[in-house]
């Protein structure tokens, strides 16, 4: 006969208040084969645990049910409590009665009924438990950080410098990602060139630091520390060992059409280019839709004043196989498209741009120099006008719903930018909220107004029309209970950001989960901020949702921590609840191998004793340093070979069978 | 109080609209193109069904001012839908002035067979108190 121990948590008042916690003791000691039940304030404190350690030890408990928070939360914390009372860790099952009840109800009456319903059903389960052994599986000492912003440049420098290999996977030919677009950054205002090149050196001079750039990760499989990446490198059309990045190429190329993607599109670029001067790796790239000797077999002037011969118009695709002990996924952010946003006039007017595009206009090393004019001709605007939250806090459709965190900070940036370098402009913002948290960042924009007279306005914009040569902003003055019409050369609209679109094809690869606005989801919003609920994928900048600059290197160089914890452990334990295949059942039929997300499952031709008939048969075979416990095979299984240790059918029945009796 | 609201939870019902969405933007009153001729602008107007002061609107020029453009509507980025309201506090007050525009001494000479009875029923409905 088990003896069966419960414990009862009250998780201070977050069960108490809605659960009898004493009624659930006095039910569950009518269970038979429990020998011992009790509550406690908090079951997970020390406290709490030395009476789990010594009612095992008084009662000899053969199983323990806690009846406390998720067993996402805790269930370690109780199974190695238990090994330290000698009891084997998989006799350990968790009744949820906090997600799954006081959080849910409010009737105190019927959620103590729901709490002994599910005491009840953790305990019928312990008692089919079986002591299970965990094994161990090795790390691939290498990590693979997707996205080569700041956010992988950090993270992938951080690892580098613990002493591991990295490959940054990037899909454009640069690393640098939006920041290198960027002026000046706030709230310290220096320039976005001089902090982040550095890095970018940094990261391609590390010898334990591979950039695979204008490069794509196409496939991830595997498990926490022992990935496999499948990374195709796209062909440049050069050969990037010769390339000296002299430029003589781009001088001469015919082909000047081309959108300059590094300055939004504000002016063109050749089909044979590099992105910009300090890009690393410093070699051209030819834009193959757009080359006339790729596209028609005309012309090949580069190949012709190329002196280091690197320019090859043959070049094939690459594809790369790789394994990793952890993967890091870093893929950032992009402006949103202002298509529906008619009102602004942004494609009606090339005075209207966006925040990016005038982060561009105002670079030293931008399509003017540096020299702030009007898009449309060129000439000295006297007015410049910004528009906040533009898409952001919209829950009509045509935005997005969250608050994008960085504009209010980058609005008054640029405001006092302007008005120090230009004091004859006067600037105007309007607003719906400042939300400037952070250290020196509200005392950052009440400079812009006490110290730079920037004209904040209370209100949103309703349209912005052209008229008379200049644009002209209707507008709410809340304050003033006013319409007003104001007059501007120029407007600047803080749009909002999403994640890049690349987030959610990575997520799906590495069965990482993400959110309605294509973030991808923390382990726990506040306890694990860099870890995915997937094991062994890690989390860097804004993938994760908006954030500055300081934030995002702070994320990374804790996402970096997380990876170099990981990747320093010589084993790691693995999860003893696993499939196997009751080989007299198995008919071979590979429904289980063709449901199995991990490809643990392969066939073998095995000779059977069938009760005396003994004959070759095809069955099943489940590696367990690959299955990782899903159970998806034992439903898919039609024969009932399938069955999870831990987790078995016979114990999810009697689970089912203790809740629905009375 | 308690009536006021009562009467601020009709007219949001009757408009399908969601007045507490609104976070004060006043993009609907910078969209509006009869702002001047409004006594109430939208973005107030929006407010003072959130707090139940619909008699104070009944009572306002400003519900007719609105020309039902919609462009607050369109533009709305919480989709609270200010003209929708409008058009309810319109519909709630044009049935309680009683403003018929059917007298029962007249319907005999009016009505022909070809008028289906229930298009009078409704109408009587519609515009009586």
């Amino acid at each position: 006969m088990l003896k069966i121990g419960v414990f009862v948590c009250w998780c201070g008042s977050n069960i108490a208040a809605t659960v009898d916690v004493k009624q659930v003791v006095e039910a569950v000691k009518l269970q038979q084969g429990v020998v011992f039940a009790t509550d406690y304030q908090y079951m997970c404190s020390e406290a709490g645990q030395l009476i789990m350690r010594n009612a095992i030890e008084e009662y000899k408990l053969d199983g323990v049910v806690i009846c406390s928070c998720s067993p996402r939360m805790h269930e370690a914390t109780f199974r190695k409590n238990a090994e330290r009372a000698g009891l084997n860790p998989f006799m350990v099952e968790i009744a949820n009665i906090r997600e799954h009840c006081s959080w849910i109800h409010k009737d105190v009456e019927e959620g103590t009924i729901k709490a002994i319903a599910l005491a009840n059903a953790a305990i019928a389960k312990v008692k089919l438990n079986a002591p299970l052994i965990s094994g161990e599986s090795g790390v691939t000492k290498r990590a693979l950080v997707i996205g080569g912003g700041i956010a992988g440049i950090q993270t992938a420098l951080d690892i580098a410098e613990a002493g591991f290999q990295v490959d940054i996977v990037e899909k454009s030919p640069t690393i640098g990602g939006n920041m290198a677009k960027l002026d000046k950054t706030f709230p310290t205002l220096d320039c976005s060139a001089c902090i982040l090149t550095p890095k970018m050196v940094d990261a391609a001079a590390n010898p334990n630091i591979e950039l695979l750039t204008y490069s794509e990760v196409e496939k991830v499989s595997g498990f926490v520390g022992n990935f496999k990446a499948t990374i195709r490198k796209k062909a440049r059309y050069i050969n990037t060992d010769l390339c000296t990045g002299c430029g003589d190429c781009m001088s001469k190329c015919p082909s000047k059409k081309g959108k300059n993607e590094f300055n939004c599109g504000l002016n063109n670029r050749p089909a044979i280019y590099i992105p910009f001067a300090q890009a690393i790796p410093n070699v051209a790239v030819i834009d193959p839709v757009q080359c006339i000797k790729i596209t028609k077999d005309k012309c090949g002037l580069c190949q012709t004043v190329c002196s280091a011969k690197a320019i090859d118009y043959k070049q094939q695709d690459e594809i790369i196989e790789r394994e990793y002990g952890a993967i890091v996924a870093a893929t950032g952010y992009k402006p949103i498209k202002l298509d529906k946003f008619d009102e602004y006039g942004y494609s009606q007017s090339k005075d209207v741009i966006t925040s990016l595009e005038l982060e561009r206009l105002m670079n030293a090393a931008g399509p003017t120099g540096g020299k702030l004019v009007k898009p449309s001709d060129g000439s000295h605007p006297h007015t410049i006008t910004f528009i906040q939250c533009v898409g952001s806090r919209d829950i009509s459709g045509r935005g997005k719903c969250y608050c994008s965190k960085i504009c209010c900070m980058y609005t008054a940036k640029h405001a006092m930018l302007i008005r120090d370098k230009y004091p004859d402009v006067n600037v105007n913002v309007f607003y719906i909220d400042v939300r400037t948290p952070g250290k020196n960042y509200d005392e950052f924009y009440r400079r812009a107004v006490e110290e730079y007279n920037v004209n904040y306005i209370k209100g949103q914009v309703g349209k912005v029309y052209e008229s008379d040569g200049h644009l002209v902003l209707q507008a709410s003055d809340l304050l003033n209970n006013e319409q007003i019409l104001v007059n501007s050369d120029m407007v600047v609209l803080a749009t909002a950001i999403e994640a890049d679109e690349s987030a959610k094809k990575v997520a799906s690869m590495l069965t990482a989960s993400i959110d309605t606005n294509n973030f991808l989801t923390e382990a726990h919003a506040k306890l694990r901020p860099v870890e995915s609920p997937t094991a062994g994928i890690f989390l860097s900048g804004v993938c994760q949702g908006p954030k500055d600059i300081p934030e995002t290197v702070s994320q990374a160089s804790a996402c970096a921590a997380k990876v170099i914890g990981l990747l320093s452990k010589a084993k790691l334990v693995t999860n003893p609840c696993v499939a196997h295949s009751d080989e007299l059942l198995c008919n071979g039929c590979s429904n289980c191998a063709n449901v199995c997300p991990y490809g643990a499952i392969g066939y073998e031709t095995k000779l059977i004793n069938d009760h005396g008939i003994r004959e070759n048969r095809r069955v099943a075979v489940v590696n367990p340093a690959l299955c990782q416990g899903c159970g998806a095979c034992t439903v898919a299984c039609p024969s009932g070979a399938m069955d999870l240790f831990g987790f078995s059918n016979s114990q999810i029945m009697a689970e089912v069978e203790a809740i629905c009796k009375k | 109080m308690k009536k006021d609201m009562e009467l601020a939870n009709e007219v949001i019902r009757i408009s399908g609209a969601n007045p507490i969405r609104c976070m004060k933007c006043g993009k609907c009153s910078a969209s509006c193109p009869s702002f001047n001729e409004m006594e109430y602008a939208p973005h107030k107007f929006v407010d003072m069904v959130v707090h139940g002061r619909i008699e104070e609107l009944m009572e306002s020029k400003s519900i007719f001012h609105c020309l039902s453009c919609f462009a607050c509507v369109e533009r709305c980025p919480r989709g609270v839908e200010p003209a929708k309201i409008v058009e309810a506090i319109r519909v709630v007050k044009q049935r309680q002035i009683g403003e018929n525009y059917l007298d029962a001494n007249d319907i005999p000479a009016i009505v022909d067979e070809q008028i289906p009875q229930q298009a009078l029923v409704s109408a009587f409905r519609k515009f009586k108190k």
